[in-house]
C-alpha cells in the first residue's frame, strides 16, 4: 500500500509521514506549490515558504522517503486566491483554507493519486476518520484544542474512503513528544498561523489583488447617521469590535457591510444578535441529509458550537436557526454541522437572519 | 536504476578522478606564490590550461580563463563584454538562464538587449541574429546546442556572418551542453568566447572555462586578487582544474566512440519507445546532440511521469526546476511556440559517456510500461 503524504514542513505532517511509514506503508512526501512570489518562486516569508518546503524535504530524507514539490499554482490561484479577493469585494469574510481543501488538496491532489499509484492520501490535520457499515465518518480530533474538523467539512464518502488522518488520534503534545523522540527536525517548529499565500500584511495583500476594495466609505450607525469614514470595506468583518475608528462611549461592533455603497454599519452588541443564518453549497459527509434537524453549528473555526435546528430551503441552501440569539456570523465563513464529535456537513454562510426579521 | 539525466550532470571519468587524486591528498598549494609548493600547483594548472587550449584549438594557452563553471563563464562573457565595450547584447530566446539573466543584468545597466526567436524545431535563424546586431552591440551570444532539446544551433554560419558584417562585435557561444558530443573549437564556431563546463563531460562540478580570443577585452565580473590575468579572481581550484583538463582530453579522445555508442543507444531508445506509446520527438528534423531524447507524451504531465519513473528507477528530467524543486514552464518550449499545457508534457532523457549500450532497449521498455498506464 502506498501513501501520498501532503507535507507542509510542519510537525503534524512530518509525524503523519512517519506514522504511515511505521504502519507499513510505502510513503511519498509531497508539498504543493500553491503560490509564487514575484520571481516565480515559493514565498520566502509566511506559511508554505521555501523554508517550509526545505523542512519537509529534509524530514522526507530523514525518513528515507521520496519527496516532490508539485505545482498547483494555477489551480490554487483560480480556485482560492481569485475568489478570496472577490469575496472581500462583496463584503464577505472568506475562509481560503476551506476553499483550498475543497478545490485543491482534496480534489486536484486526490485526483492525481491514481496517476501516482497511491492508495491513500494523508495529511497532518487534527481530525479523525472512522469507518463502519454505514460508511465513513469524520470526527473531531482527540485534541479538542487543535481540532481542525471544521476545515474538512466538505469531505464526502468518495474522499474519506481514500484519506487517512493519523494525527487526529493524538494530542498535539503527543505529536511533539513522539517527533522529538524520533529526532524529527520539525519537532519544535511553531504552528503556522497565517494564510499561506498572504505574507504578513493581510490588508496590503488584499489591496494588491482587489484594489477596488480600498474604496473609502462611510461608517454609519443602525439609524443611518454617519459616525465617520473608513479606507475600504475589506478592513471590516461582521462582529469586529476593534479598529473601527469611531469614538463612542459604549462598545460598538460591525453589524453589517454594504459593498454596493461601501457603507459599514456599526451598532451595539444587541444590534449584532441574530437568530440564525442561511448557508449555501451545503454538502453532507454521509451523502444524505441528517435525519435529526437538531444539530450543533460552528460558524467560525475557533468558536463554540451553537445548538441549532437546520432545514433545507432549496438549491443546496439551508436555514440554520440558533436555539437562542447569537452575535452575527460573518458571511463567507463556513457553517459546519456537528452531532457531538461527528461532522455532518456544512456550507458557506450566505446571509444572517436578524431578530427583527 | 538507469540514469538518463547526463545532461544535468554525468559521472566523473576515471581519467579525471585519477588526475585530481594527488591534489586531494599529498599535493596541494596556492598557485599564486613564490615557493616550491606554489610552483607545483601553478605548473599543474598551466599544464591543464595547455591541454584545454589544445582541445578547443586556442592559439595560445592564455586564451583559456578558468572559472567556477559554465554559469561563471557565461556571466564573464556576456556582462564582461557589454561593460567593457560598453554596449548591448544580442542573444536567443532559448539560451540557458546563465546567458539570459546576464543579458537582463546588462539591460538593467542601461544597454539594449535583443532576444532573437527560434522556429518550431527550436532552431535560430543566422540571418535573424545578424539582423539584430547594430553599432551599439557589444556581444552576440548563441549557444552551440540547446540543453533541453539538444537541438544544434547554426553557430558556424552565425560566426561567419558576424565576421563579415560586424567584425567589431564579440561572438560568444555557450558550449556547456554541446562539448561532450561535438568538437566545439575556435575554428568550427568562429567564436571569440566559448564557455565549457567540466561536470557535463565527466569532470568535477564547480569548474569550467571561458575561451577568450587574444585581443578580446572583457571587464571582470568577479573582482579580487587578479588571478587568471585579472579576468577571473579567486584562489584556483587546483584539483578541479586538473580534473577538468583530464576530462576535456578524455572526452575529446572518446568523442568518436561516444557519438556512435551514445547516439545508437539514444536512437534505439526512441525507436523502441515509439513503437509502444504515442510520442513526439523535439527537433526530429534538425541536427541534435546524440545524447538527447526530448520527448512529449501527449496527455501525460511530465511532473507525474517523472515521479513514476523515479519510482521505476529511471532518472530523467523536464525543463527547468525552481529552488523548491517544482517544475517550471520551459522558456525554451515557450520560445518554440508550444502552448503551456503541451509544454508540461515534455521529458528529457539524456544519455552519457558511461557504457550504456544495453540501456536503450531496457529503458524504453520501462518508460513505455509507465507511460502506457498514464496515456
Amino acid at each position: 500500500m502506498k501513501a501520498l503524504v501532503a507535507m507542509s514542513g510542519g510537525v503534524d505532517s512530518s509525524m503523519a509521514a512517519a506514522l504511515m511509514l511505521e504502519a507499513g506503508y510505502e510513503v511519498i512526501g509531497v508539498t504543493l506549490k500553491q503560490w509564487v512570489g514575484p520571481d516565480g518562486e515559493m514565498p520566502t516569508a509566511g506559511c508554505c515558504t521555501v523554508a517550509d518546503a526545505e523542512d519537509a524535504r529534509r524530514v522526507a530524507a530523514q525518513l528515507g522517503v521520496p519527496y516532490y514539490v508539485l505545482d498547483y499554482v494555477d489551480e490554487f490561484t483560480s480556485a482560492v486566491v481569485d475568489p478570496f479577493g472577490a469575496a472581500y469585494l462583496a463584503g464577505r469574510t472568506p475562509n481560503p483554507c476551506i476553499e483550498c481543501n475543497r478545490k485543491v488538496r482534496f480534489s486536484a491532489l486526490l485526483e492525481r493519486m491514481d496517476a501516482l499509484r497511491a492508495d491513500v492520501l494523508v495529511t497532518g490535520h487534527h481530525a479523525r476518520v472512522r469507518a463502519d457499515d454505514a460508511g465513513f465518518h469524520l470526527l473531531r480530533a482527540v485534541d479538542g484544542a487543535k481540532d481542525q474538523s471544521y476545515v474538512l467539512h466538505m469531505l464526502g464518502q468518495h474522499e474519506l474512503a481514500r484519506i487517512r488522518l493519523p494525527i487526529g488520534e493524538m494530542t498535539k503534545t503527543e505529536v511533539r513528544e513522539r517527533a522529538t523522540a524520533m529526532g524529527l527536525r520539525t519537532a519544535d517548529k511553531p504552528d503556522s498561523q497565517d494564510i499561506c499565500f498572504v505574507k504578513s500584511d493581510y490588508r496590503a495583500f488584499l489591496d494588491s489583488v482587489v484594489p477596488e476594495a480600498a474604496r473609502p466609505g462611510k461608517i454609519v450607525d443602525t439609524d443611518g447617521s454617519v459616525l465617520g469614514t473608513h479606507a475600504g470595506i475589506s478592513n471590516f468583518t461582521i462582529g469586529q469590535r476593534r479598529g473601527l475608528g469611531v469614538a463612542i462611549g459604549e462598545p460598538r461592533y460591525v453589524v453589517d457591510v454594504h459593498p454596493a455603497t461601501a457603507e459599514v454599519v456599526v451598532g451595539s452588541r444587541e444590534d449584532l444578535l441574530v437568530t440564525g443564518c442561511i448557508v449555501s453549497d451545503v454538502t453532507f459527509v454521509s451523502g444524505s441529509e441528517p435525519a435529526d434537524p437538531e444539530v450543533e453549528v460552528k460558524v467560525r473555526y475557533r468558536s463554540k458550537p451553537i445548538p441549532s435546528s437546520v432545514a433545507p430551503v432549496g438549491g443546496g441552501r439551508w436555514l440554520v436557526e440558533f436555539a437562542e440569539s447569537k452575535p452575527a456570523p460573518a458571511p463567507g465563513q463556513s457553517a459546519v454541522f456537528y452531532d457531538g464529535d461527528e461532522v455532518l456537513g456544512g456550507g458557506v454562510i450566505d446571509d444572517v437572519i436578524r431578530s427583527d426579521g | 536504476m538507469i540514469y538518463l539525466d547526463h545532461a544535468a550532470t554525468t559521472p566523473s571519468r576515471p581519467e579525471a578522478r585519477a588526475a585530481m587524486e594527488p591534489w586531494l591528498h599529498d599535493r596541494f598549494g596556492n598557485p599564486s606564490g613564490v615557493h616550491a609548493v606554489s610552483r607545483g600547483a601553478k605548473d599543474a594548472i598551466e599544464e591543464a590550461r595547455e591541454r584545454v587550449a589544445d582541445a578547443v584549438g586556442a592559439a595560445h594557452p592564455l586564451e583559456i580563463v578558468f572559472t567556477g563553471g559554465g554559469t561563471d563563464a557565461d556571466n564573464l562573457a556576456v556582462i564582461g563584454a557589454a561593460i567593457e565595450r560598453p554596449g548591448g547584447v544580442v542573444t536567443t530566446a532559448i539560451e540557458h538562464d546563465a546567458v539570459l539573466e546576464s543579458a537582463r543584468f546588462v539591460e538593467r545597466l542601461g544597454h539594449a538587449v535583443r532576444v532573437v526567436g527560434v522556429d518550431d524545431e527550436g532552431r535560430v535563424d543566422p540571418d535573424d541574429v545578424v539582423a539584430a546586431v547594430d553599432d551599439d552591440t557589444a556581444v552576440v551570444s548563441v549557444m552551440s546546442a540547446n540543453n533541453e532539446t539538444g537541438v544544434v544551433q547554426p553557430v558556424r554560419q552565425i560566426g561567419e556572418l558576424l565576421a563579415a558584417d560586424a567584425p567589431g562585435v564579440l561572438f560568444h557561444t555557450d558550449a556547456v551542453q554541446a562539448f561532450a558530443s561535438l568538437p566545439v573549437t575556435v575554428k568550427e564556431t568562429g567564436a571569440d568566447l566559448i564557455s565549457i563546463s567540466a561536470h557535463k563531460i565527466g569532470g568535477p562540478q564547480g569548474v569550467g572555462c571561458l575561451y577568450v580570443r587574444d585581443g578580446a577585452r572583457l571587464e571582470p565580473v568577479i573582482h579580487g586578487g587578479g588571478q587568471e590575468l585579472g579576468r577571473r579572481s579567486g584562489t584556483h581550484n587546483v584539483a578541479g582544474i586538473v580534473g577538468f583538463a583530464a576530462a576535456v582530453d578524455a572526452a575529446a579522445a572518446d568523442r568518436l566512440r561516444y557519438r556512435s555508442v551514445v547516439g545508437g543507444t539514444r536512437d534505439r531508445f526512441e525507436a523502441e519507445l515509439g513503437t509502444r506509446v504515442k510520442m513526439d520527438v523535439t527537433g526530429a528534423g534538425s541536427e541534435r546532440l546524440v545524447s538527447h531524447a526530448h520527448v512529449r507524451f501527449p496527455g501525460v504531465r511530465s511532473e507525474t511521469l517523472l515521479i513514476r519513473l523515479d519510482e521505476a528507477g529511471i532518472y530523467a528530467a523536464a525543463g527547468a526546476a525552481c529552488h523548491s524543486g517544482a517544475q517550471l514552464t520551459s522558456h525554451v518550449l515557450d520560445a518554440m511556440g508550444i502552448p503551456a499545457d503541451e509544454g508540461a508534457e515534455y521529458v528529457r532523457f539524456s544519455f552519457g559517456w558511461v557504457d550504456v549500450t544495453a540501456t536503450g532497449g531496457e529503458a524504453a521498455a520501462i518508460v513505455a510500461d509507465v507511460v502506457e498506464t498514464l496515456q
